[in-house]
């Protein structure tokens, strides 16, 4: 194998390619669609780059897109395809807001608290899966769709109770301000806190106009340790040993059905915490009736195929995912490109992700020579 | 009483039909081998397709063909990335997913001045009684749709078990080297399964749109295809188990109308969730482990033995 | 190579075929007469079944002729072979476990009755025409996954002949059959031949070409040794060119000297899948300091026996103690933990985590221990040291394999490391089935010298092999399995192959 094709090997060139292309197929689709492909891409980068409130935006929403695309990665690093997290984060949150609209602890209690609540209840969604698939052999993905959807009834049910229902809109009460995770919230609200920001541009762009939070913090640090696990404890070792090849584990006496077990459960566990992290840290702090999915775990999904599994990759490919979805109201804002074109685009640098594993492969087909058979 | 539980049925089979022909070719194409997962997205742009096109015609059932086409092209991607490249088919399918609504919203805006909403079509696919039964046996006058739905269900059953193609789809479905060896061509038997998957799952987005909401909105295919996944699963990959699961499903989905109108209090949401949670409950205590094809998933490479 | 004229049935001049940049065939001759039985000699590895799959169009050869019956012919696919009177029979049989018998016969090749629908009747009527006619006893509604392997022999011909094959390539045709339906299927080829159809065998066995074949054709590493007449040349003489040095074909071991019971299984009752007792009153002891082994053919029993040792199944009843311990129904794990180590019969699925690094597949079963991790966590220094000297000592190839994934590794070379892994945990008992399946003649040797070694160590060695030669070469006591339990024991150098054949079969020895 030469180098050019041991470069092309590397999942993050792979990616790099996937995303290329990617771009370069929307902006065929602006030009058919009768858009100014040059302009609106522009508008995208615009959109992200141009002011550090944006960037600022890009990084809290890529957040739950982060932890989410981690906890799945965690599932597929142990041979499940956990389809479920749409149902672990609307279960995480409900999680939360109910702990955090309980509870009103001081912030030290209280944020833990709301933040353990979300990873037990996606944990326990989630191991609930995992149960199922270990004790009965029923198929994780099947499970998961109908998890799915009971957790958004669920959801919409104590939306709707009266304990939590805030009268005239749509959702519940927001949680107690102590649960916020959100940075400086209280004193960013104050006369003399809006003055000393106001006086720096760059805080007032960031800290005064957006929601920003430690979540980002709790994504970083939770891609290193969920890298550690997998990659260098002997728990690790055994997740992986069953996702590759539950028969020689089994062999071997590892105990793949509570492997299994484990494997959803933290899976869930991240998801719901990354829902907690979200409930805390953003605006309006509470949550709405749904007519539909949100998506937060499909596109999690997305995140972690995009990074190919990656714990750490995933950090960059959720920051892509958001800045693609935040850049892409820009660009509707700037050319009127609806914001379905965005979800296109991303379906299409997926797709391409799928594809590009190939290319090394052709570039090794046609590379020439040979050399004589000697062993 | 008799016209509740005609309601019941009418109900039923109006919820199913969709899924029905989503998850005959979901079962077709797992059976060659290949992985769909994009069902959904299919759905999506043959729902808006058939709707367009029936609007712009007049004619229900072009629209129908239409839906039934653009599926087929979908899945044609899917199938040259699946099998030709041997791609992850996960990941083409989640594509699929996140491409299909997409498009059929964007077309949507760009055929009707921007709005997300086809217009009302005027003329749907009829039922099969004609238009004017009411009353307790009208509850029984479904859309044709709901008969075509069988018609294929069955045929798919006889396509797979009584024929020979029937026999080459499961053998390269099972062991595509042992059916490479007698001469069948494995890569082109995948690929006309899993475009006629996409036909099939066209025509589960054009069933929905053409006959039971009568255009195309941002909500018409929300989960349908996960839940035509889920039934192939369910139904253990076979044409007739997969039919059961998506009338278990419809039927739930009756049985949540039916209680959310009556006389007892239980709060709608609950309602809502009582498909899902039966289907989990069946589960357990009758379904059990499920096999997938043994090749399922697993791109053909000649001499990977 | 021959001149081309219509008296062969098959022949192939100078074919050259590339997988990238290594060549599994070079310039490689083959001649077929009709009417004859001709082998194809050659080590694992050797090219034996890449040209073989050139023939039956699933490869295509990069240079090179091929003549039918003395015609030029290009067989693009298995349909042209098939049309070409060329049939296969896989050594590994190419059937759908889910299709009955009759199924699997005619896919590809179905008589329809309109729209397609497959008319079974006329199919089965067809099948037992050729059945009567050669003597191939099958049921034809049976489903594959349930037959003997005899069985599933025996439908991988009737494919061939279904689609009027003149010439029959079998792939290892005996691996998998005792002595007596080896002698089946020899007259089962004698009527084909007598029929003037041709059989090429791909084999490396020694004593099967010398009871069937007419002729030999030796391949070594993709090229063109010699053509021989089989009648008039020893097995030693066969042994040289096929690896091209002297081989020692017996294996060198000093008398055993066993000490007491180690490993003992009593009354064992075991259920297969369809919860039927496929293990029945099994009982059998291994002594320190000695290798016992069990013949058999495979489906008597041996698979379920081995899962229920290393508790992958319940046992229904009796016991299995290991230094006086009970084992059974407790789990994997314990049985490791009690001292037992097992070379699995197959690899891939058991042996080895393929897309692990071979140094993450040498501590499989003892990642957790120190010095391989502390407190949870791994330590790779410990793990890169311990597999080097494994490398090392069991001559793994190639030396730097550690952090490369074990699927690069040929088959030998995966083996080894299995082997050394279990030997390096210091198993009281040592259990290796099949071990050197697919393994050339210089890893085959290795294999026997290490578990004589392990032996001569103190261990109590048990060995289940399909290949009667090997359990009779290297065993200090042989036990025969039939339908699930020992028929009967014996010392080695007191019997003879044919009673343990006979044993093998069902047969009630010299009584």
């Amino acid at each position: 194998m030469n180098k050019a094709e041991y470069i092309l090997r590397k999942p993050f060139v792979k990616t790099l390619i996937a995303i290329v292309l990617g771009f370069l197929v929307a902006g065929i689709i602006l030009v058919i669609a009768g858009y100014p492909p040059i302009e609106s891409l522009k508008a995208l980068f615009d959109g992200v780059f141009s002011s550090s409130k944006h960037l600022s935006n890009v990084i809290i929403k890529s957040t739950p897109l982060i932890m989410i695309g981690i906890g799945v990665a965690f599932a597929f690093k142990t041979g499940l395809f956990n389809i479920g997290a749409e149902g672990q984060f609307i279960i995480g949150c409900v999680a939360a807001v109910v702990v955090g609209i309980e509870c009103d602890f001081h912030p030290v209690i209280q944020i833990p608290l709301v933040l353990l609540a979300g990873a037990v209840a996606g944990g326990l969604y989630g191991g609930f899966i995992g149960l199922l698939k270990a004790r009965f052999g029923i198929h994780e993905v099947l499970t998961s769709i109908m998890m799915n959807w009971i957790a958004l009834y669920f959801s919409n049910w104590v939306c709707n109770l009266d304990r939590y229902h805030k009268p005239d809109t749509l959702g519940t009460y927001t949680v107690n301000k102590s649960g916020y995770t959100k940075i400086l919230s209280e004193w960013k609200m104050t006369s003399e806190g809006k003055e000393t920001l106001l006086e720096s541009e760059f805080l007032t762009n960031t800290l005064l106009k957006t929601d920003v939070n430690t979540g980002i913090i709790v994504a970083i640090i939770l891609a290193a340790i969920v890298s550690f696990l997998l990659f260098r404890t002997a728990k690790g070792y055994e997740l992986r040993a069953v996702g590759f090849n539950r028969f020689a584990a089994e062999f071997a006496g590892i105990n793949v059905n509570k492997n299994i077990l484990h494997s959803m459960l933290i899976s869930g566990a991240i998801c719901g915490l990354a829902a907690a992290l979200y409930i805390t840290g953003n605006s309006p702090h509470s949550i709405a009736t749904l007519s539909a999915f949100e998506n937060y775990g499909f596109n999690g999904l997305s995140v972690c195929l995009i990074a190919a599994s990656s714990p750490i990759g995933c950090i960059f490919a959720g920051l892509l995912f958001g800045g693609l979805i935040y850049g892409g109201q820009s660009m509707q804002y700037a050319v009127g490109a609806p914001s379905e074109l965005i979800n296109i685009v991303i379906g299409i640098i997926v797709f391409f992700v799928a594809l590009t594993h190939v290319i090394p492969i052709l570039f090794a087909k046609f590379s020439k020579g040979g050399k004589k058979h000697d062993k | 009483m008799i016209s509740n539980i005609t309601l019941f049925i009418g109900i039923m089979l109006m919820y199913s039909t969709p899924l029905v022909f989503a998850a005959l070719g979901g079962v077709i194409t797992e059976r060659a081998g290949v992985t769909n997962l994009g069902i959904e997205g299919m759905m999506s742009l043959g729902a808006f397709v058939g709707a367009a096109a029936a609007y712009s015609t007049g004619n229900p059932w072009i629209g129908f063909a239409a839906a039934g086409l653009v599926g087929g092209v979908v899945a044609f991607f899917h199938a040259f990335a699946s099998i030709t490249c041997r791609a992850d088919q996960t990941i083409s399918g989640i594509a699929i997913n996140m491409i299909g609504p997409g498009l059929a919203l964007f077309l949507c805006r760009l055929m009707y001045d921007g709005a997300t909403m086809t217009h009302p079509i005027t003329n749907k696919i009829p039922k099969i009684f004609g238009s004017t039964l009411k009353g307790a046996l009208g509850n029984l006058n479904v859309d044709v749709t709901v008969v075509i739905a069988l018609i294929f269900a069955t045929l798919v059953w006889f396509l797979l078990y009584k024929t020979k193609w029937g026999l080459h789809i499961r053998a390269v479905g099972e062991h595509p080297a042992a059916a490479d060896t007698m001469g069948i061509n494995v890569f082109k038997t995948r690929y006309v399964c899993t475009v006629a998957s996409g036909v099939l799952a066209g025509f589960g987005g054009g069933a929905m749109t053409l006959a039971i909401i009568s255009q195309f909105n941002p909500t018409a295919i929300s989960g349908q295809g996960f839940i035509a996944l889920a039934a192939v699963i369910f139904g253990k990959w076979t044409p007739h188990g997969a039919y059961g699961a998506c009338l278990l499903f419809g039927g739930a989905q009756a049985l949540t109308v039916i209680l959310g109108g009556g006389a007892f209090a239980i709060p709608s949401e609950i309602l809502a969730m009582l498909p899902y949670v039966l289907t989990i409950v069946i589960l357990i205590l009758f379904v059990g482990r499920s096999a997938a094809p043994k090749a399922s998933g697993v791109p053909y490479e000649k001499g990977a033995r | 190579m021959a001149n081309v004229s219509s008296e062969y049935a098959v022949q192939m001049h100078g074919v050259t075929k590339r997988f990238g940049s290594f060549y599994a065939l070079e310039n490689m001759d083959l001649d077929v007469k009709r009417g004859t039985i001709h082998s194809l000699l050659g080590e694992n590895g050797a090219g034996k079944s890449t040209l073989m799959n050139v023939l039956y169009g699933l490869y295509q050869a990069d240079e090179g002729e091929i003549f039918v019956n003395g015609k030029k012919v290009d067989i693009k696919n298995p349909n042209v072979a098939i049309a070409n009177g060329i049939g296969m029979v896989h050594q590994h049989f190419m059937l759908v476990d889910d299709f009955t018998v009759t199924q699997n016969i005619i896919l590809g090749n179905e008589t329809t009755s309109g729209l397609g629908v497959v008319d079974m009747k006329k199919a089965r009527q067809q099948i037992l025409e050729i059945v009567e006619k050669y003597g191939l006893e099958v049921d034809p509604d049976a489903r594959v996954s349930d037959i003997s392997v005899g069985m599933q022999q025996r439908v991988e011909i009737l494919k061939t002949l279904y689609r009027g094959a003149e010439l029959l390539i079998l792939d290892e045709p005996t691996a998998v059959l005792t002595p007596q339906e080896i002698e089946e299927l020899m007259t089962i080829m004698r009527n084909l031949i007598n029929d003037g159809k041709a059989i090429i065998i791909i084999t490396h066995k020694l004593k099967e070409i010398k009871a069937s074949s007419d002729t030999c054709t030796i391949i070594r590493r993709g090229k063109y040794i010699d053509t021989i007449g089989v009648e008039h040349v020893t097995e030693n003489e066969l042994a040289t060119l096929m690896v091209g040095h002297e081989v020692k074909l017996v294996v060198d071991k000093e008398p055993a000297k066993p000490g007491e019971v180690v490993f003992e299984i009593k009354n064992l009752i075991v259920k297969d899948d369809r919860k039927l007792d496929v293990v029945k009153d099994f009982n059998l002891q291994v002594r320190k300091g000695e290798i016992v082994g069990i013949a058999g053919i495979d489906g008597n029993g041996q698979k379920e026996l081995m899962e229920a040792v290393n508790c992958l199944r319940p046992a229904a009843g009796g016991e299995i103690l290991v230094n006086g311990k009970p084992i059974a129904n407790t789990t994997p794990r314990k049985v490791i933990d009690n001292g037992v180590s097992t070379i699995p019969e197959d690899r891939h699925k058991r042996g080895l985590v393929l897309d692990y690094t071979v140094n993450e597949n040498a501590v499989l079963e003892r990642y957790r221990e120190a010095p391989f991790s502390k407190n949870g966590i791994l330590n790779r220094k410990e793990i890169e040291n311990f597999t080097k000297e494994l490398i090392e000592e069991f001559d793994v190839r190639p030396d730097d394999c550690g952090p490369k994934r074990a699927a690069g590794l040929s088959g030998g070379n995966q083996q080894k490391v299995i082997i050394g892994r279990e030997i390096a945990m210091d198993p009281d008992v040592l259990i290796a089935v099949q071990p050197t399946r697919g393994l050339d003649v210089g890893a085959i040797e290795t294999v026997h010298k290490t578990l004589i070694r392990e032996r001569d160590k103190g261990k109590a060695v048990l060995l289940i092999s399909f290949e009667l030669d090997e359990v009779m070469d290297v065993s200090d006591t042989i036990a025969v399995i039939y339908d699930g339990h020992i028929q009967d024991v014996f010392k080695q150098g007191t019997v003879d192959e044919s009673t343990i054949g006979l044993l093998m079969a069902g047969g009630k020895g010299n009584e």
